[in-house]
């Protein structure tokens, strides 16, 4: 982040990082998994806990929330790196 | 204090509360980031201008905060992990002053860097 | 301090201040000076058998160890049941879910040996048997329990006292109950339920850490499940 922000956040000078970066592609896909698989299991909590959702109805939310997240991000690794 | 708060006044509480908030904001956060990133694939014009609108000092502090919400939910997450998976040592309930200690410093060196 | 059941709410009284007086004393004062109709649970008096635990000033306790002097800033205190728990009638509370969620964690030694069998040998200076020493001493007087805002938030989550007791057992070489009760403790009513809130381990007054027995269960429940056993 720290580097990024200090090589400028424009549309070209992000573009300019990330076009045919290999090496940005993996780390952001490895990112990307991550975070599908980690945010709605802590959501999962937060729902049940303070909320009190539980249930299938839960879980269905939170698989189509991962599902959504994973089709932006996707996108957005492919928008900037192809 | 709230009295509620004030029962529960002791750092593992404080720790829990940052960890969990935290974690909901940068949940929020992450679609509307990934969404952005998105735009460049057939909207670069308005990817530029999103940019642009992201030069406006409120969304540099605002910039500045999400950094930090991501250096204590992570910190946080290796307090916990160390927590868990570590045999308990008393000093362990010390982790709390250190992972906030750290997040800062990291938060810190971002603003800086600016 | 609170009276009726569920539905009743915070009734006035005024009680001499002593020069050295426990919470105990002021309840105990109120029964039997103002109104005789309170109910409230003590035993020993003396801080052994966890009896006298209630809600003071919104922070649960031994009343019978606490100092006026320590909670009374203003001249005032609020009492309440334990927090948690069914109420039955003014401060006393129903402790039936709490030992019954001890009985879900399979929070009972199942011996291996019979009496015909030599007898099984226990090094103190283990580790196992070192980390049973710094959990067993819990009484289950709902401290912790009360404590708890996952207990609060999941009806189901066994709490505290019921998984440090497990953990106890876990570690205790003679127990043959291991993975019958690691599938009892793990899951979302289970150790994995515990956020490391610590309210536990600040409020425990035996000074134990249920957090640390929790956070051992769920290496337990964790190195269990790679290995397929659970």
């Amino acid at each position: 982040m720290i580097y990024a922000v200090h090589s400028g956040l424009g549309a070209a000078q992000i573009l300019e990082r990330t076009r045919g970066n290999a090496a940005w592609l993996g780390f952001y896909s490895v990112f990307l998994l991550a975070v599908v698989v980690h945010v709605p299991i802590g959501l999962r909590a937060v729902l049940g806990e303070w909320l009190g959702w539980r249930g299938a109805s839960r879980d269905a939310a939170l698989a189509t929330f991962a599902a959504a997240l994973a089709w932006l991000g996707a996108r957005a690794i492919l928008a900037v790196f192809l | 204090m709230n009295p509620a708060l004030r029962a529960r006044n002791h750092p593992g509480y404080w720790a829990f509360l940052v960890h969990r908030l935290s974690g909901i904001l940068l949940a929020l956060y992450l679609p509307a980031h990934f969404w952005v990133l998105g735009l460049a694939l057939h909207h670069a014009a308005r990817l530029d201008a999103f940019l642009r609108w992201t030069d406006q000092p409120l969304v540099r502090v605002g910039e500045w905060g999400l950094v930090l919400l991501l250096a204590a939910h992570f910190t946080g997450g290796l307090r916990l992990l160390a927590l868990e998976f570590l045999p308990w040592r008393e000093w362990h309930k010390s982790l709390a002053a250190l992972a906030a200690g750290v997040s800062l410093a990291l938060a810190l060196a971002f603003a800086l860097a600016l | 301090m609170w009276r009726g059941t569920a539905e009743g709410g915070f009734r006035d009284y005024e009680v001499p201040r002593q020069a050295s007086q426990s919470v105990l004393d002021v309840v105990t004062y109120i029964q039997r000076a103002l109104d005789s109709s309170l109910a409230y649970r003590f035993a020993c008096r003396v801080g052994m058998c966890g009896s006298c635990a209630m809600t003071v000033n919104g922070v649960a306790r031994w009343t019978c160890r606490t100092h006026v002097d320590q909670v009374c800033a203003d001249g005032r205190l609020e009492l309440a049941p334990l927090a948690n728990l069914p109420v039955i009638r003014d401060l006393v509370t129903d402790m039936r879910d709490f030992f019954d969620k001890w009985a879900r964690a399979r929070g009972r030694f199942e011996g291996r040996r019979t009496r015909r069998d030599d007898f099984e040998r226990v090094a103190p200076d283990s580790e196992a048997r070192r980390q049973v020493d710094a959990a067993i001493e819990c009484i289950g007087c709902g401290v912790c329990y009360s404590s708890c805002d996952v207990v609060a938030w999941n009806p189901d989550y066994l709490g505290p006292a019921a998984l440090n007791r497990a953990w106890t057992l876990l570690r205790d070489v003679r127990d043959g109950a291991r993975l019958v009760r690691l599938r009892a403790v793990a899951g979302d009513a289970g150790c994995h339920a515990c956020h490391t809130h610590l309210s536990c381990t600040e409020r425990c007054p035996k000074q134990l850490s249920p957090t640390a027995g929790i956070a051992g269960l769920k290496r337990a429940a964790a190195a269990a499940a790679l290995r397929g056993e659970l």
